[in-house]
């Protein structure tokens, strides 16, 4: 299959890549990249552990051709953190053991910072919804809702 | 007050914590290696067929297909994980004759790419002559009916007897006696991480495998079983695992098809299987018939019990033994009944094969023990906490011939669980609150796999910085083991956290411990970790008392990195201090300490149980028979916590798997086909479905268990279903006994119940 050029912004540093047009965007974050904090728990768009931001949206990176995201920003879990200085939601997990197995932690936390973006005070029903397409299958969810509204009230202002 | 520990007890974050909220904790799906090759499997469309023949050549051909394997490629050993006993051994993985589910392993390919393997698994051709099937196992151990296994007459593949005291005798005595038929679902574990490997052989004769998986130990050894190699010529690396609940710790295709093609290439070989696999082709919980009568007096004391139970096996036995064994005997926790019967058939089907799932045959005994205790209590007036407490197991009470309770904070539990009732008030009409009680072991005594080693093992090194590295053969799935291990490491050193550097998942460098499964770790890596560490105190307080000169009655204490007097606690030394001149002192070596644990004389099953009481608030739409969880509360018993924020986690986990198992999820299946084997039509609960969950605490000491601790994650799989079910019999006078409780059946049952009041 011949290949195409892939120009594409990934955590703020740009790529031309050549990918074979039918390489999705997971794909291409994980294996041309070595980006592999995001997850694929599915590859159907139906557990969410793919989850990243295009262009400050999120989508499931499993059902995104990685030429639809040709000339975007994309942010994935690694961009998080700004060196050892963890977001706000990073640390809210950790304090309310809002993973486990981590499996399906990269996803949450693109929903959870995406949601807070568009929402910064969401209610919790807001929350539940914010995080209805991200399936865990350890936690039972309530402690990353609980994560969230914490980030939400602002506990962790200071610390950004 | 001044708290008893330092270190345990307090919430603590997950030590793992960090590179998992960066994404940089690295899971076998993972891991690339150089030169690495991808492989995809090829399964049985047929639930039970002959294989006349395999050609593989078409797919052999195709560009960027390096090797193609079949069951003629294998040894052909039947393996299985209870290794004791050679007929339950039955799985080849890669079937060499015969097919006896839809899913099961015919051939796999190793190519360039995913795409190519999976391109090449279409040109293998493989004819089938096709059997008749049988899906169900009442119709399974029916005479006539088509066998799967040569060994097995009528299928039947195991059986267990468990009784005690006079049950002829309580039936006769009893002032009421009710018999029931249930039907417990299957489920499937859905692990986010799929099962994987990436195996590596290399000339000299070792082999490398980067596996997902509960137990590296297990893998190891059945690894060396069907390849003919030594155990320690093979390494399992098992550092993050992303998921197991019961699913991880028996050898699965993708580690024994990946070994093979990496023998065959020298070169490595990864498999990931997709998610439609997993639903369609690993294990998953076992389905029961169950039959339950029993006995009790006027007043609601247990008499007597009997229980039948046919379980659907599949077409191996996997760890399916164990979930017979454990149903039958989790039936009558967590109560006293004078006397029992229980007889259970394992029975093969042409279904994938049923196993170990969070719970182990428990959550089936306790929905229906629990279920029909409700009926019980309400056919006699009785108060659904009253007959609890009337009956419930208390410390010291041994189950005739099979287990010695030690710590059980049972009626705390139920004390905290009414008092939570009373404070719901009066419900708004719809509305039901069911409670169920439970318990669960903390790790099993048996020793099917028919290890040489001790249970579990540990070993610490001090080094000349303070710093400990402990090095465990536990693994930490999610549950939280790794920090649960670090937190007894530093209490009984007398350090902290940060000063433990953990080592797991290699069978290279960590000392053998048999796995994350029946609610092992906490317990049986817990005394084995506990014991290294008090060892290596034990050789640091040497020095220090030589350094200090006590008088000799005096005894001293390691905490907060304080080594001091215990009866005058200001006179002391640091820790690092100490530790330098400790390691001077014995000519430049580490203090190096050995701590294990093996159960002895501790009954058929385990050393000590975990109790606890649930209840659950259900609204069931009558229009629709739509079923809303509202509030979970849960009083448990685990003994001493370790880390309340674990604990916690694995409270909420359970919930959200175990209120699936009761109302959602469930895998139908036609002529042994699974009908839903994606995340859309397989339902687990959403953020959006969870109930707001209340947990207290009822803390009991354990002698048998670390500062006291035992089990805390798995028992608490076991109540959800049985107090969703009385919930929604409070809701709407319908007891559901056939899982799950979907809207379709609830209103199926209400339209029968007005049916009746009509007539
Ligand atoms: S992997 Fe993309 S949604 Fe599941
Ligand atoms: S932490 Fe394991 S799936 Fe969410």
């Amino acid at each position: 299959m011949k290949k195409t050029l892939l120009n594409i912004t990934v955590n703020d540093e740009t790529f031309e890549l050549y990918i074979k047009p039918k390489k999705l965007l997971v794909e291409v974050l994980r294996d041309e990249l070595g980006l592999t904090g995001t997850k694929r728990g599915c590859n159907t768009g139906a557990c969410g552990a793919c989850t990243v931001l295009l262009n400050g949206v999120t989508v499931k990176s499993c059902s995104v051709l990685a030429v639809q995201a040709e000339g975007a920003e994309v942010t994935t879990v690694e961009h998080l953190a700004d060196g050892a200085k963890l977001s706000a939601l990073q640390l809210s997990f950790l304090d309310q053991g809002a993973y486990q197995c981590g499996f399906c932690t990269s996803g949450m936390l693109m929903s959870a910072t995406a949601l807070l973006n568009e929402e910064p005070k969401p209610t919790r029903e807001d929350i539940k919804e914010g995080i209805h397409g991200n399936i865990c299958r350890c936690t039972g969810y309530n402690s990353i809702i609980r994560a969230i509204e914490a980030v939400a009230e602002g506990k962790y202002r200071e610390k950004r | 007050m001044k708290k008893k520990y330092t270190v345990i007890d307090t919430p603590v974050h997950n030590i793992d914590g960090i590179a998992k909220v960066t994404g940089r904790a690295k899971y076998t799906f993972d891991v690339t290696l150089p030169n690495m090759l991808h492989g995809k499997i090829l399964r049985s469309p047929h639930p039970h067929a002959k294989i006349l023949n395999i050609d593989t050549s078409k797919a052999e051909a195709l560009n960027g297909v390096k090797a193609v394997v079949t069951g003629k490629d294998t040894l052909g050993v039947k393996q299985g994980i209870w290794r004791r006993y050679k007929e339950l051994c039955d799985e080849e993985i890669l079937a060499r004759s015969k097919v006896r589910y839809i899913g099961e392993p015919v051939a796999a390919v190793a190519a360039v790419d995913e795409d190519t393997a999976e391109e090449a698994l279409d040109l293998i051709e493989v004819e089938y002559e096709l059997l008749q099937g049988v899906f169900e196992p009442l119709e399974a151990i029916k005479e006539g009916a088509p066998q799967l296994h040569e060994h097995a007459e009528r299928n039947i593949n195991v059986t267990r007897h468990i009784e005690w005291g006079d049950v002829e005798k309580g039936f006769k005595k009893a002032d009421y006696v009710r018999e029931d038929w249930f039907r417990c679902s299957s489920q499937a574990h859905v692990c986010m991480e799929t099962h994987g490997a990436v195996a590596s052989f290399i000339p000299e004769g070792k082999l490398t495998v980067w596996t997902s998986t509960q137990s590296h130990y297990y893998i190891q050894v059945l690894l060396a079983g069907v390849l003919d190699l030594k155990e320690n010529d093979i390494r399992v690396i098992s550092r993050y695992t992303g998921g197991g609940f019961g699913s991880k710790f028996e050898l699965d295709s993708a580690q024994f098809c990946s070994s093979l093609l990496s023998m065959k290439l020298c070169k490595p070989v990864k498999i990931i299987l997709t998610r439609e696999e997993e639903f369609m082709a690993t294990k998953r919980r076992t389905p029961m018939f169950y039959y339950v009568r029993a006995g009790v007096k006027k007043d609601g004391t247990f008499l007597a019990k009997e229980a039948r139970v046919f379980t659907e096996g599949g077409a191996y036995t996997a760890m399916g033994a164990t979930a017979l064994y454990l149903t039958g005997f989790f039936q009558t926790f967590p109560y006293v009944w004078p006397s029992y019967r229980y007889d259970g058939y394992r029975v093969y089907t042409n279904t994938a094969p049923t196993s170990a799932m969070r719970g182990f045959g428990a959550p089936q005994a306790t929905f229906t023990a629990e279920t029909q205790i409700d009926l019980i209590a309400d056919e006699l007036g009785i108060d659904p906490i009253e007959i609890r407490r009337k009956n419930g197991m208390y410390p010291g009470y041994e189950v005739p011939g099979q287990a010695y309770i030690q710590s059980c904070g049972l009626s705390q539990c139920l004390d905290k669980i009414e008092d939570w009732v009373k404070s719901r008030g009066k419900l708004p009409p719809n509305r039901g609150i069911g409670i169920a009680a439970y318990g669960f072991m903390s790790g099993g005594i048996f020793n099917w796999f028919d290890t040489p080693y001790a249970f579990s093992s540990a070993l610490v090194q001090v080094n000349i910085d303070g710093k400990v590295d402990l090095y465990i053969g536990s693994q930490d799935m999610g549950q939280g083991s790794n920090t649960t291990m670090a937190m007894i490491c530093a209490e009984e050193l007398g350090v902290h956290v940060e000063d433990i550097r953990l080592h797991m998942g290699d069978t290279d460098k960590c000392p053998v411990d048999l796995g994350a499964w029946g609610s092992r770790e906490t317990l049986m890596q817990g005394n084995a970790v506990k014991r290294a560490a008090a060892e290596a105190k034990r050789q640091i307080m040497e020095f220090a008392v030589a350094k200090m000169a006590p008088n000799i009655v005096y005894d001293l204490d390691i905490k907060d990195r304080w080594v001091h007097l215990i009866a005058r606690p200001e006179r002391g030394l640091s820790y690092y201090d100490v530790v330098k001149e400790a390691i001077r002192g014995k000519d430049g070596q580490p203090i190096i300490a050995r701590g294990h644990y093996t159960p002895h004389r501790k009954g058929m099953i385990s050393p000590a149980y975990s109790f606890g009481v649930q209840a659950v608030e259900a609204e069931v739409e009558p229009e629709t028979g739509k079923i809303t969880l509202k509030h979970c509360a849960t009083a448990h018993d685990c003994g001493q916590v370790i880390n309340p924020l674990g604990v916690k986690g694995q409270l909420e986990g359970a919930i959200a798997m175990a209120a699936g198992y009761g109302f959602t999820e469930d895998l139908p299946m036609d002529e042994g086909k699974i009908l839903n084997p994606n995340l859309v039509d397989y339902k687990l609960l959403r953020a959006t479905e969870m109930p707001e969950t209340e947990v207290v605490e009822v803390e009991t000491y354990e002698p048998e268990g670390p500062f006291g601790a035992k089990e805390a994650g798995e028992g608490l799989t076991n109540p959800t279903a049985g107090a969703l079910s009385n919930a929604v019999y409070h809701a709407t006078g319908v007891s559901i006994k056939d899982l799950p409780i979907t809207p379709e059946k609830v209103l199926e049952a209400l339209r029968e119940k007005n049916e009746k009041k009509e007539k």
